[in-house]
């Protein structure tokens, strides 16, 4: 069991300890090499839940929710039970409002597409922020290109946080939902999501909140955001590509339309009229990554057994540590944060190129990314075209920060002027 | 690994800090914009033919070094050449970086096609072609398009 065996390795808080904890990590002793300081693209898969999801395909695969035999029983009740440890991830108060989608990106289209249309008119506006990952833009667009929403835009303050006074004013009754992400992918900046809830709720308006890079780090609870939506890819959280989850209100989700149609989803089928499943089966057409979906349900018993305090505390301090580090040295600007930077250290290095950045710490097995972190409005705030991107997972800790300083050091002296 | 040495050579090194023709051409025949999506590198090649010589080639835009000495020892390279002998000589560097069969050059291009080599070091790095054909493949747009201005995007 994989809870019995990692608190084997980790007892108590005080012996968290990432280099012990990158043994879970197979990627580790196949690239010894391997610096990774990408997990905010990406996180590497621990062997509990690689295993899992091969002993799922070796021991109790079959199609879920329409056999009659016992197999196919079994992997409806794993497939099931994954949803309520996801449910249990995020604090949701029952597993219906948890329905398992592709990723993210999956999940806010979900929303702009099923809700959107049912719910919006023309002229009611999406709040969103200059912060936002571009999936997190891009399908409100289109939303508003289909139906003749209007897309208004919480700026930042000065120091890269979101300014609450700025969003409090954009805050109309013409607002309908407000869409933001909880932690910047491309800087780290922690959002005070629970005020922007209050904020929005005073105003009538819904909110939904991309937790792509806070649900690796924080601990999540919807009900205590009091959030409508949140949306989360298991790939970020230690879990495999392919699956992440819709959390949404019950209230909301039985009122809204499918948004797509199939097998699954219905309760009954004529040409005349079809039936549809309530949540979440309504929104799960097709039959669902289910190998993805348990492969997640053992991501999220891996972190809940190191402790989501324990991973709050080791991010804070090397981000902390990462920051005093980098800042010393001359010509790396870290991007500014706001008040709260988690789990993500972004930098311009004066005179060099993010990329020829990259490519001199992939010679010193540094794997971070560079570019513009699909954040380009962002990025156009900042001034600039892209960044070099270091984020951090629970297997890093500052020697891995130290390499990438001296890493970004002998980048300055190759192209120094 | 391939030290990193031979992707940014002395020479490159040296086009990227200091760029040959990093203007702009006031009244070009032709330009066309180069955009990179995969890093939001863009450029601008301006382009003033007589006839079918090429009198004057310059560029601006941002990029990282390898795409910026690219676009610089291009200008170097192709002014006062026809606009056939540059064609040739890109799809033989092409061929060249992309590790394709390099096409026969003629011999007074040898010189020019040579001056070139330092930036074949991006074959063994596959991520970094593009940024050394992104310039040229402007060019080539440039002279598609008869000077309208057209953007071209590697991918």
């Amino acid at each position: 069991m994989t809870t019995v065996r990692l608190r084997s390795v980790y007892p108590g808080p005080s012996e968290f300890d990432p280099r012990q904890l990158r043994r879970e990590f197979p990627i580790f002793a196949n690239n010894p090499d391997l610096i990774f300081l990408d997990s905010g693209a990406s996180a590497q898969k621990p062997r509990a839940v690689i295993d899992r999801i091969a002993d799922y395909y070796r021991t109790d695969y079959a199609n879920v929710h329409r056999g009659v035999y016992r197999l196919s029983a079994r992997s409806t009740e794993l497939f099931e039970e994954a949803r309520e440890k996801v449910r249990r991830f995020l604090n949701a108060a029952d597993p219906r409002e948890i329905v398992f989608v592709r990723n993210t990106t999956e999940a806010i289209n979900l929303v702009a597409q099923s809700w959107g249309p049912a719910f919006l008119q023309p002229g009611d506006e999406v709040l969103i922020s200059v912060l936002e990952h571009h999936s997190n833009i891009v399908p409100w667009q289109l939303l508003r290109d289909r139906i003749g929403i209007r897309l208004v835009i919480a700026p930042l303050d000065a120091t890269g946080g979101l300014d609450l006074a700025g969003l409090e004013a954009r805050l109309s009754p013409r607002t309908r939902l407000v869409a933001i992400t909880h932690i910047a992918n491309a800087t780290g900046a922690v959002v005070p999501v629970e005020t922007i809830v209050r904020l929005a709720h005073a105003k009538g308006a819904k909110v939904l909140i991309d937790g792509s890079q806070a649900a690796p780090r924080l601990p999540v609870d919807v009900q205590a955001l009091d959030c409508d939506f949140y949306a989360f890819t298991g790939h970020k959280v230690y879990g495999p590509t392919g699956i992440g989850a819709l959390y949404g209100r019950y209230e909301l989700l039985s009122a809204m339309p499918p948004w797509q149609g199939g097998g699954e989803m219905i309760l009954h089928v004529t040409f005349d009229k079809t039936e549809y499943q309530e949540p979440p089966h309504r929104f799960e057409a097709g039959t669902p990554d289910i190998s993805g979906a348990i492969g997640l349900g053992a991501a999220v018993d891996f972190i809940e057994a190191l402790g989501r305090d324990n991973i709050i505390e080791h991010e804070e301090a090397l981000t902390g540590y990462g920051v005093d580090r980098l800042s010393r040295i001359p010509g790396l600007k870290l991007l500014d944060a706001g008040q709260r930077r988690l789990g993500i250290l972004s930098f311009d290095l004066e005179g060099v190129h993010p990329h020829d950045v990259a490519q001199v710490l992939d010679q010193h097995h540094v794997a971070v990314r560079a570019g513009h972190h699909c954040a380009q409005p962002l990025m156009a705030w900042f001034g600039l075209s892209g960044t070099t991107r270091a984020s951090l997972g629970v297997y890093n800790d500052e020697r891995d920060i130290d390499r990438l300083a001296e890493a970004v050091e002998a980048a300055q002296e190759m192209f120094r002027r | 690994m391939m030290d990193l040495r031979e992707l940014y050579q002395d020479i490159i090194l040296d086009h990227g800090r200091h760029p040959r023709n990093f203007r702009k051409i006031e009244h070009p025949t032709h330009l066309a914009h180069g955009h990179n999506p995969l890093c939001g590198d863009r450029v601008t090649v301006y382009l003033s033919l007589d006839d079918d010589r090429i009198a004057d080639l310059a560029f601006q835009g941002r990029g990282c070094a390898i795409s910026t000495a690219a676009a610089s020892l291009m200008t170097e390279v192709l002014k006062g050449k026809t606009v056939e002998d540059a064609r040739a000589l890109f799809a033989q560097f092409h061929a060249r970086v992309t590790g394709g069969e390099p096409a026969e050059l003629p011999e007074p291009l040898a010189e020019e096609a040579e001056r070139l080599e330092p930036l074949t070091g991006v074959k063994a790095y596959p991520a970094r072609v593009k940024c050394a054909t992104l310039s040229w493949h402007a060019l080539e747009a440039a002279l598609k398009d008869g000077g309208t201005g057209a953007t071209v995007k590697t991918e």
